[in-house]
């Protein structure tokens, strides 16, 4: 506003503006130097690397050995390779839409106006701080057949509990259920959408008799869909990364009925040194997980509904 | 007249009604989900005061009786608790102090500062958030033990300089928020750039600062690959790992003590999210970061 920074740059000669600019893009590039070279240290360069190791033989103790496109034939010969690959889909399968289904109930409901609902939201959000260790270790007990609370909780109800961890048709449910303990975090990105959507449509559409039901699909989900879109391909990365619970409480069994891609992954390069191979397992991954994003994204043109401006 | 009162108080008392139930279904619906969700927490606590060997009792109890505070000494003398507590705190530090220092200069420089290609690089930045590290994991390895610092911190603590792209996009993001008129006003007090974002800006952003200091802690504090990665002799192990290395102890692997270790653990994660809640919500709502 002030008439001196409005009027002071037209008073510079070109030549010397020229310079000025040439001199911020000079700064600009210095302060972005932290990023660009950790970019290239961090990122593109183990990228590259990586390919360049999935085509060979490495197993640290030797320099690599250039072996074509034998880890990937090998891959496709891998019963474990189909195994993690298998168990980290269907955990994926049913672990992201239950996530979301659960996470926007509870958004829901906490976007009620009733007593206490500031506490639930920090209860419900807690857990996201917590993730690790002690949370594997304390459900690696609570999944316990015959000394854990779920089982106990099951047999109040009749019902006769599974061994959740020890079964291979089970465990892998354990993990999804533990995973659902977590959805505070996604509750918090859709319950900021919701309080964004705006009061005055579902009043519109209410005196129009919308009921409830109709307004929540017609007016609430088309309102927060970008944010339901991002919490998917959030949580599909996620879900493609885990590693802490099944590396604690299974270990990946049994009968690799656990085995996460990541845990297939870290074995194959930090137990076995097989490197190669594991640069290998990790270029899937980076594919797969591309295709699941662009997959998601294609999917819901048409399903994304985004507010002007 | 008197009708149409009555009218408008029937319609009012059906009202109230269907408040009081709509209410009551909500407090039905959360009231189990809630309970779900503090039971890990009220069972991890509770029986960290249960006798050792409580582990294999029917049915669980979850409050302890009878009360036992032995598991916590247990804990410090199986294990060199404060040395990895030390461990912990060293890399933690580090990391924090990397990626405020990292994140502001790299945001400044992409909310207030023209050159050629910014936004690609800026869309670079945020693309490069949807690369998995296990995709970067091996070779990363393969360098930091090229140059021997595997079972070291460094490994874990220096790409914290390199700006993660998540703090970045925060400050950038808060930045632009900030009139331009305060970097004018410095301009012509003679500031440069550098002075001008020490000076002016970053103590005007610390909201920012505060929700990247938070998730840094908790995210380096949890890690648990890094570590187990990096880290391979005891006495460097960092207190994720520590815990973790407790069951390998005979005794040790009891659950109670194990219990008493993980409140240890989570006690300054869970103390840190009710002082700075409102950091947390800001910063998943900015970014969509998860814990």
């Amino acid at each position: 506003m002030t008439t001196t920074s409005g009027t002071l740059p037209t008073r510079i000669p070109a030549r010397r503006r020229l310079g000025l600019s040439r001199r911020e893009a000079i700064v600009g590039y210095t302060l972005l130097s932290p990023w660009l070279i950790g970019f290239l240290v961090f990122t593109l360069g183990p990228m590259i690397a990586s390919l360049y190791f999935s085509f060979c033989d490495y197993k640290v103790i030797k320099p690599p050995r250039l072996i074509g496109l034998a880890n990937y034939q090998r891959m496709l010969a891998d019963d474990l390779f189909y195994k993690s690959l298998t168990v980290t889909a269907k955990y994926t399968f049913a672990s992201v839409p239950l996530g979301i289904v659960v996470a926007l109930f509870v958004a829901v409901l906490l976007n009620q106006r009733i007593w206490g609902v500031r506490v639930f939201r920090t209860i419900f959000y807690l857990p996201s701080v917590v993730s690790g260790v002690a949370v594997s270790l304390v459900f690696a007990w609570i999944f316990n057949y015959r000394f854990g609370i779920i089982n106990f909780v099951l047999g109040l109800l009749g019902i006769r509990g599974p061994d959740w961890l020890g079964r291979p048709a089970w465990a892998l449910w354990a993990f999804v259920l533990m995973s659902l303990w977590g959805v505070g975090g996604n509750m918090v990105i859709l319950l900021a959408g919701l309080q964004g959507v705006p009061v005055s449509l579902h009043e519109a559409a209410q005196i129009d008799g919308a009921s409830a039901w109709k307004r929540f699909w017609s007016i609430t989900v088309p309102m927060i869909s970008p944010a339901i879109l991002f919490i998917t391909i959030m949580s599909v990365i996620g879900s493609f990364q885990v590693f802490t619970q099944a590396y604690i409480m299974t270990g990946g069994g049994p009968a690799n009925a656990t085995l996460f891609y990541l845990l297939y992954l870290y074995r194959n390069a930090f137990n076995w040194f097989e490197m190669g191979y594991a640069s290998a397992l990790a270029w899937v991954l980076f594919v797969i997980i591309l295709a699941c994003t662009l997959i998601t994204m294609r999917g819901s043109q048409g399903l994304v509904h985004y507010e002007g401006a | 007249m008197t009708a149409y009162t009555g009218a408008r108080r029937r319609r009012s008392v059906t009202r109230v009604l269907r408040d009081v139930l709509t209410k009551g279904a909500v407090y039905l619906a959360i009231l189990p989900l809630a309970a779900f969700i503090i039971m890990p927490f009220a069972w991890m606590l509770g029986s960290s005061f249960k006798p050792i060997g409580s582990g294999i009792k029917f049915p669980p109890q979850f409050i302890p009786n009878p009360v036992v505070f032995t598991n916590y000494p247990y804990v410090f003398k199986t294990i060199t608790f404060f040395k990895y507590l030390l461990n912990s705190l060293t890399i933690v530090a580090g990391v924090l102090v990397g990626e405020v220092l990292s994140a502001s200069v790299v945001g400044f420089a992409f909310a207030r500062l023209r050159f050629p290609g910014r936004n690609t690089l800026f869309m670079l930045l945020l693309a490069t958030m949807m690369i998995p590290y296990p995709v970067t994991m091996v070779p990363t390895f393969i360098v930091f033990r090229l140059i021997r610092w595997v079972d070291t911190y460094l490994p874990l603590i220096v790409p914290a300089f390199a700006a993660p792209p998540f703090a970045v996009f925060l400050m950038r993001q808060f930045f632009m928020t900030i009139n331009r008129e305060l970097d004018d006003a410095a301009k012509v007090d003679g500031c440069n750039e550098i002075l001008t974002l020490f000076r002016i800006l970053m103590p005007l952003s610390m909201p920012a600062l505060t929700t990247i200091a938070i998730f840094s802690f908790t995210a380096n504090w949890n890690d648990f690959l890094g570590p187990l990665i990096y880290l391979s002799s005891a006495d460097k192990y960092t207190l994720a790992l520590g815990i973790n290395y407790l069951r390998s102890f005979r005794g040790g692997g009891d659950l109670a003590p194990q219990m008493a270790a993980s409140v240890m653990f989570v006690t300054p994660c869970v103390i840190l999210f009710f002082v700075a809640q409102k950091y947390f919500v800001q910063g998943i709502v900015t970014t969509g970061l998860k814990g």
